[in-house]
């Protein structure tokens, strides 16, 4: 596995809190990632894992803490200037644009680098037909890299799951991102699909130079994949290491299992 | 010939140009009654205004309500221009006009100017800077204060002083470049501008409302959006304390009927292609793409606010074309033709053709307008039962076919344009690396 090169860091968040009225779903949550790195999220349900990329990519504001993205704090930044600086993600429950074709939903992504206006587009100018076709290329070199081509015209509602699923992160990589966050991207899948999976995040990390920090509840694809874990519970970091020491850390197994559970 | 062999946009524009002009030698044979002249002529007004709400609902996924005073709006405001050229209200055959581009230009300077120095970073960086010396709460309330100081500034040095002189320009220049043409050209050159002003006026309130409004979502923007239609509706009510030729509650008579089938055609027409033109665009996928998921067109960086309001002035802007023709046709204006109830009709002309279908919503306007016409040949004891039978027809294709006539799917030019796909050529020479897509079976189980 390439470990890249660099030691700087990409992702630097600290002392991040958020409350839902008196309820504290994350509190005091740190984490520091160098580039290149593929790091695991995991925790029980409930334990705040989506809150903190949700946080991170700024669609909850935050109670308290900092979050910096290559030097610079993005706290509180609306989503879509997350997004133009560098971070782009997945969700737990797949969203995609159910009445978009495959690909204009990746074509969406594109829009922020849009080389024609919307006056262009109405007037249909020269600069729109050569930006139009700029974009539906880079798409559907994208939609043959994720192997999608064959349903570019078909509406994304009708894909199979694990197609949009694919479908998904490939639209995430067409922000251009330098760190992936990825949402328990193995939710739903079977065992195959999941080894499809684990190959595909290894590739596309590799392929697009990313980090990636994900969220999953699949310990094979946690264990399999992730350089290091950190581990939540209550909103609160409860462990953090490679995945063999995640792996007999007694509160990781309290959380996981209970506290009367036996290990072995 | 094979039919298939030829552009899609040339089927359409032949269709299009034979329709129209068989309709024109109807109206000018007089094939057609009087009467029923004008149920066409309001069937293709009400398509474009209902083309303008299906971009703000059916594409955008805006539940708003106030689409009637919009309207009202294009049409006040471009009678306003037309009655000048005729009666001189305002003293000018050139005043109204010049004082509606007046409003607009200024309007439009001081929008520009204030983007321009991009006033939301500069506040939020301003709050940021006196966080570090006062608390949060404070530091908001300052910065706000300063962003409404600065706008105010702004919109008043620069929106009024261009919009001062504009008005002046026009005031000077407009009555001898008008005199310059022949009587019937100038004429209609007035009818053009005063339509596209009061498009432009409809588009400009709408972009200030929706700053606000936009911010809410279903069933709040639609209470919100109506409360904004009852007041437009009290305005127009009222507006004789304001310009005493609007003449308020006992309706504005005097405008000229100059609103042809020529001239609704090409407004269509035109409607149409920008309609079509912008879905088909960066920008509509943009649009659609905030329709279909918020949360999710925000992390492709899309800033759907932006977004949001762009369609909504859009779709106002299509309203206040409409109700430009609308004041020409039946040359009487009354506030009740613009009250909220209004707004429910292109909405069912929308719902009736397909959300989210151009040709379901021109469709859906000319049914809805002949079908409530046309009703009118019932023997004079059940004409009254045509509110009853309409809505019986409305729910059973509610319930037969929920997604209106069209669904979303569309007719000739108006289709998505087919994208090609790759070619098998690129593919073979240098192609990219596939990503992994097929896990061998034995792998699965561990």
């Amino acid at each position: 596995m390439p470990q890249s090169n660099g030691n700087s860091t990409v992702l630097k968040i600290d002392g991040l809190t958020k409350f839902f009225g008196g309820l504290r779903a994350v509190h005091d949550f740190d984490v520091v990632i160098k580039e290149g790195e593929l790091v695991g999220l995991i925790g029980p349900n409930g334990a705040g894992k989506t809150t903190i990329f949700n946080m991170i990519t700024g669609i909850y504001p935050v109670s308290s803490g900092k979050v910096d993205f290559k030097d610079r704090t993005i706290t509180d930044l609306p989503a879509h200037e997350v997004t133009h600086l560098g971070i782009g993600r997945t969700f737990q429950n797949i969203r995609i644009f159910p009445n978009l074709t495959v690909l204009d939903n990746v074509r969406v992504a594109y829009h922020p680098h849009a080389r024609y206006n919307v006056f262009d587009g109405i007037l249909r100018s020269g600069r729109f037909g050569r930006g139009e076709k700029e974009m539906t290329e880079r798409a559907q070199e994208f939609l043959s890299v994720f192997g999608l081509d064959e349903y570019q015209d078909s509406l994304a509602a009708n894909l199979p799951y694990g197609e949009q699923r694919r479908m998904e992160i490939a639209r995430a990589l067409a922000t251009e991102p330098d760190l992936l966050l990825l949402d328990e991207p193995a939710a739903g899948m079977n065992p195959g699909e999941i080894v499809e999976l684990m190959d595909l995040i290894h590739f596309i990390r590799d392929r697009f130079d990313l980090t990636i920090l994900l969220i999953e509840h699949q310990m094979r694809v946690v264990m399999g994949i992730c350089e290091w874990i950190t581990v939540i519970d209550f909103g609160e970091i409860i462990a953090r290491g490679t995945p063999k020491e995640i792996q007999n850390d007694p509160k990781v197994i309290e959380a996981y299992l209970g506290s009367q559970a036996t290990r072995g | 010939m094979k039919l298939r062999s030829i552009p899609i946009w040339v089927q359409t524009l032949v269709f299009f140009l034979v329709v129209a002009v068989v309709v024109y030698v109807a109206f000018s044979q007089g094939v057609l009654t009087e009467y029923w002249q004008q149920v066409i002529l309001a069937g293709a007004i009400l398509g474009i205004s209902a083309l303008g709400l299906n971009l703000k609902y059916g594409y955008t996924g805006l539940f708003a309500l106030g689409h009637a005073a919009f309207y009202g709006i294009g049409a006040y405001s471009s009678a306003l221009v037309t009655k000048d050229w005729l009666t001189q209200w305002s003293g000018s055959p050139v005043g109204g006009l010049a004082g509606l581009l007046g409003i607009e230009s200024g309007f439009i300077a001081a929008v520009a100017v204030l983007m321009l120095i991009d006033i939301g970073h500069r506040r939020r960086a301003l709050r940021e800077r006196l966080m570090e010396l006062i608390s949060p709460f404070e530091a908001t309330i300052l910065s706000t204060v300063a962003t409404i100081l600065v706008g105010g500034a702004v919109l008043t040095v620069v929106g009024g002083g261009i919009g001062w002189l504009v008005r002046r320009i026009v005031l000077a220049v407009g009555p001898s470049v008008l005199a310059a043409l022949p009587a019937i050209v100038s004429q209609q050159v007035v009818f053009l501008v005063a339509l596209l002003a009061g498009a432009v006026l409809a588009a400009l309130i709408g972009f200030l409302i929706s700053l606000p409004l936009l911010n809410l979502t279903y069933d709040y923007l639609c209470i919100a959006t109506l409360g904004f239609g009852v007041m437009t509706y009290v305005f127009f009510n009222n507006a004789d304390q304001l310009i005493p030729t609007m003449k308020g509650a006992r309706g504005m008579v005097g405008i000229p009927r100059l609103t042809t089938w020529p001239w609704v055609v090409a407004a269509l027409a035109v409607a149409l292609i920008v309609m079509r033109n912008l879905i088909y665009s960066s920008t509509g996928r943009a649009i659609l793409a905030t329709r279909d998921d918020l949360v999710a067109a925000d992390t492709m960086g899309i800033n759907t606010y932006q977004y949001k309001i762009l369609a909504y002035s859009i779709g106002c802007a299509f309203a206040g074309l409409a109700g430009g023709l609308y004041a020409h046709l039946y040359a009487f204006l009354h506030p009740s033709n613009f009250t909220w109830l209004k707004s429910v009709d292109p909405f069912v002309m929308v719902v009736f053709g397909g959300v989210g279908s151009m040709t379901g919503t021109i469709l859906g306007a000319f049914s809805f307008v002949t079908l409530l016409e046309g009703l009118r040949v019932l023997p004079a004891e059940l004409i009254d039962w045509r509110y009853v039978i309409y809505p019986v027809i409305l729910l059973f294709v509610m319930l037969f076919r929920p997604q209106g006539i069209m669904g979303t799917n569309e007719w000739g030019f108006l289709r998505r344009p087919r994208v090609e796909g790759k070619k098998a050529s690129e593919d073979a020479a240098g192609a990219p690396e596939r990503a992994p897509s097929e896990a061998p079976a034995s792998a699965s189980d561990s």
